[in-house]
């Protein structure tokens, strides 16, 4: 699944902004009527892992044999190796840039501050695509080397090319987390230590990494999980994960179970990198103790090292950012120029439209209806949609296809089934965006609205729901950019023929054809920047949302 | 160089066009508890911010034991100035126990230094065994003894405090009061607190500083004022209080309440327009049917019965009677002097 965690980066931040107050809500009981949409959401959250379980229970002895064989074993170690030097390259990227742009008097630090966020609009494929194509073998850097007798470069394929495609799409999931917990940081703790003795460096060091570790460990979560869930970039680079191994399984085998054994493998695993950064957390809290006015934190000055610094930002940016967007643009005129069809787009992105627009129609308001009803329910889908964080994309596609083959026929090879796999991948998305909306309304408000004379649903229609709409949006928008990049569940799920801008580009880039991906892949960027555009705009204006 | 701990001359500053803080000059000396008093806004906090350093001087200087330690041209940062702070939100390390937070300052301390001073700190701020907690499981006022105790563990040569007591509720803030209070006097700390509350600044302090609009208007022990402010601005600032208006003639003022002994601290002319300071506890009210005034309304206060009276002119001035005045609104009623000091004049400016 491309980029779905994206998102709940962006609402772990949302989440962030208004940390102080976590709400109590009115005790009305939910209805019937919304218990039948949450239970079926609850239900749809778990039938992928449910239905992979039973398939691997009855799986035969030589799928098994195959879980414990060595070459697995091998899967595992590049997994986790990727997964470390993604998250590693991501975190050495993220944190001098949170700083510099939330602390720092940086030249244009509003501007950087917005561009070094929007790399989440390329999807890993598109930057895998675009390092092959640019350092790979007869690639743009060696086509311009040749003159001088480069006949090879370094292998680009493999661990190399995978992390730095997918290190530099990934870094502003950290980013994000640790300058939204820069930006509420309390100044007067680091003054404290400056008070008591301590340098500008030692208090960063002693005072304010500590109290950012929370937050560079819930982005690096995001990163690692991304990694391990990542299908595109690792299957453009030829380096062979889990989610690569399952797919050619799949693809390939006649005992599909294989598949589904090596899935639960690979949840497993995300499972396990959740279990262990919930529990780093340990006894110490990280919200401020007293509960007087924070004050907010000044900016530093730089000095001379304002311009380099001003100069790193604009690296990262180039390469992660304008490069991009620059070599599509050269392959497209290069296509164009050679002759190249441009073959009309309109249906590809029509279908990545219609998926994007349907999953955010189902997902956002039942969200948005269930974070209304706190209790028991609710709990259960907030652990719900921690499964939904460690689930990939491709282990529900292959989930989904087990299970419509042979219990959902009418809705199987439909556009339905892979709409309900978005669903289930982004649902968690819409959740936390809405939630977090949603902890933001004072209880207090409602209960004003009561005693004015307002009933329940009175008060819903005209307090709540109001208030809640930046949320729903958000959710919207959020669910929309990650279904439009999503890519292993619909090249296994869409019905025959049935292709997206996400797919057009896979297929065209695997096979070397850049010229021919370029086209669709500027077009999505362009489509993503919409949503992005907005969320930006909500991320950048955050002073109303405080209390 | 003078004993003067902390000693503040001319110091100002301003963001963009808004003096902050406006020629501030004090020195405050070994053992003395400074308060500075004022209302939101005033530049309080921002000189204080002056003082430890997190801000720098537009013109003036601070300096610590004698030395500059901010100027325009000089700026030592706050780790070099032994100046201990203490926050409105305490601002305790939440990643670190209550005695990690107390040795935090104790850097250049060996191990057992440190044991021996935490253990002293954690004594005398009555924190003993509570070492191991984090802050967010301490109550309010532990909370703030930890942040006082981490401020006085490295022996800071002043301890500045930012409105302390205002994240306590009322009962719980008299009583930290006083230990704060008596914690300080023992250590002989030189402090300076901010506060807005007028009970706070006397009750603790050994002088005030009222400061209003940036300006340190007046400095003066708690008694002298309450008494003797030189502005109604500082009566106004140091207690409740209302202004008669009246004529000098030699030694008293002629007021509707009568011919009042006065003093000023400027030089008035006979025949000059004054208004006279008229605190709560200034006046009897006796009944009279052939008095001027009229009790215009009560409010009762529980320990006290505070009458509202109305005298011919329509100025009203607001008297304290025992609990027990059963005076009712209405009533006719003339007002006495209850003290034998003399009345603090002011000029009538123009408008006023």
């Amino acid at each position: 699944m491309q980029g779905d965690s994206s998102s709940q980066v962006l609402t772990v931040r949302l989440a962030d902004l208004t940390r102080a107050r976590t709400r109590r809500g009115l005790s009305s009981l939910p209805s019937l009527w919304l218990l039948g949409p949450s239970v079926f959401i609850a239900l749809a959250m778990l039938v992928p892992v449910a239905y992979l379980a039973l398939r691997s229970a009855g799986a035969s002895d030589s799928a098994w044999e195959l879980l414990f064989r060595a070459r697995t074993a091998w899967t595992l170690g590049r997994t986790a190796l990727l997964a470390v030097s993604v998250t590693g390259v991501a975190v050495l990227l993220a944190v001098p840039l949170a700083w510099l742009t939330a602390r720092s008097d940086l030249p244009w630090r509003r501007f950087w501050g917005v561009v070094s966020v929007l790399p989440l609009v390329i999807p890993s494929y598109v930057s895998a695509f675009l390092v092959v194509s640019a350092l790979g073998p007869r690639g743009l850097l060696q086509q311009m080397l040749e003159p001088l007798g480069v006949e090879r470069l370094p292998e680009i394929y493999g661990l190399p090319g995978a992390t730095l495609a997918l290190g530099l799409l990934t870094y502003p999931y950290v980013l994000l987390t640790v300058r939204g917990a820069m930006e509420n940081l309390d100044a007067s703790l680091e003054q404290s230590a400056r008070s008591l003795g301590y340098g500008p460096w030692r208090a960063f060091w002693h005072v304010t990494l500590p109290q950012l570790r929370p937050a560079i460990a819930a982005g690096a979560l995001l990163v690692a999980l991304y990694t391990l869930s990542d299908f595109g970039a690792v299957s453009l680079m030829r380096y062979e994960t889990f989610t690569w191994s399952i797919y050619q399984q799949y693809q390939s085998a006649f005992d599909r179970s294989v598949a589904a054994v090596l899935s639960l493998a690979l949840v497993a695993m995300a499972t396990a990198i959740l279990v262990l950064e919930s529990r780093s957390r340990g006894r110490m809290k990280y919200y401020r103790s007293g509960s007087g006015a924070s004050r907010r934190a000044g900016v530093t000055r730089l000095g001379r090292w304002r311009w380099p610094a001003a100069a790193f930002c604009g690296i990262v940016a180039s390469l992660a950012l304008a490069l991009p967007v620059a070599i599509l643009g050269y392959w497209l005129a290069r296509g164009i120029a050679a002759g190249e069809a441009l073959s009309p787009l309109w249906s590809e992105a029509r279908n990545s439209l219609y998926g994007s627009v349907l999953a955010a129609l189902v997902a956002v308001p039942a969200a948005a209806l269930l974070v209304r009803h706190p209790g028991k329910l609710s709990r259960g889908l907030e652990f719900t949609s921690y499964v939904g964080y460690a689930l990939p994309g491709v282990v529900v596609a292959l989930a989904l296809v087990f299970f419509g083959a042979n219990y959902a026929r009418p809705v199987y090879q439909s556009i339905w089934l892979l709409v309900f796999a978005y669903v289930v991948l982004f649902f968690p998305v819409a959740l936390s965006a809405v939630r977090s909306a949603m902890v933001q309304i004072n209880p207090r408000l409602e209960e004003a609205a009561r005693g004015l004379g307002l009933s329940p649903p009175k008060v819903m229609a005209r307090v709540t729901f109001p208030l809640l709409r930046p949320g729903v949006l958000a959710g919207a928008a959020l669910v929309f950019l990650v279904a439009m990049k999503e890519l292993p569940a619909t090249i296994i799920l869409g019905p025959l023929g049935f292709a997206t801008l996400a797919t057009a580009i896979w297929s065209a880039s695997s096979e070397a054809f850049f010229a021919r991906a370029a086209a669709p892949g500027l077009l999505l960027i362009l489509l993503s920047s919409v949503p992005m555009a907005f969320l930006v705009v909500r991320l950048r204006s955050p002073e109303g949302t405080r209390t | 160089m003078s004993e003067a701990v902390v000693e503040c001359i001319g110091v100002s500053k301003s963001y963009g066009p808004v003096a902050a803080v406006c020629e501030v000059s004090f020195a405050l000396r070994q053992g003395e508890i400074l308060s500075i008093l004022g209302p939101s806004g005033c530049g309080k906090t921002t000189l204080l911010r002056l003082i430890a350093g997190f801000e720098r001087v537009d013109a003036g200087e601070v300096r610590v034991q004698g030395r500059v330690v901010s100027s325009p041209r000089t700026h030592a940062p706050p780790e070099r100035r032994h100046i201990g702070m203490v926050f409105q939100d305490y601002a305790l390390f939440p990643h670190l126990t209550v005695a990690q937070n107390v040795v935090f300052g104790l850097r250049s301390a060996s191990d057992a230094e440190r044991r021996a001073r935490l253990d002293e700190v954690l004594r005398l701020v009555r924190l003993e065994g509570m070492g191991g907690r984090y802050p967010h499981e301490l109550s309010g006022g532990q909370q703030q003894r930890v942040a006082l105790g981490r401020t006085l563990a490295p022996r800071p040569v002043t301890v500045l405090l930012d409105e302390p007591f205002s994240n306590l509720d009322a009962s719980l803030r008299s009583q930290m009061r006083q230990e704060v209070q008596h914690l300080l006097r023992g250590q002989r700390t030189a402090t300076i607190f901010v506060t807005h509350d007028r009970e706070e600044a006397f009750a603790m302090a050994d002088r005030v500083g009222v400061m209003l609009n940036g300006r340190l208007v007046q400095v003066d022990t708690p008694g002298a004022m309450y008494r003797s402010p030189t502005t109604p601005e500082v009566a106004a600032t140091t207690g409740v209080c209302d202004f008669l208006p009246g004529v000098v003639e030699g030694e008293r003022v002629a007021t509707e309440a009568g011919r009042l002994l006065w003093t000023s601290t400027g030089h008035l002319a006979q025949g000059a327009a004054v208004n006279v300071l008229v605190r709560a506890d200034d006046f009897l009210v006796m009944p009279n049917p052939h008095g001027n005034g009229v009790v215009a309304s009560r409010e009762y206060r529980g320990d006290a019965m505070v009458l509202v009276v109305r005298l011919p002119s329509g100025t009203t001035v607001r008297c304290r009677q025992g609990p027990y005045s059963e005076l009712a609104t209405g009533t006719q009623v003339t007002l006495a002097p209850s003290r034998v000091q003399p009345f603090v004049a002011y000029a009538k400016t123009r408008d006023g």
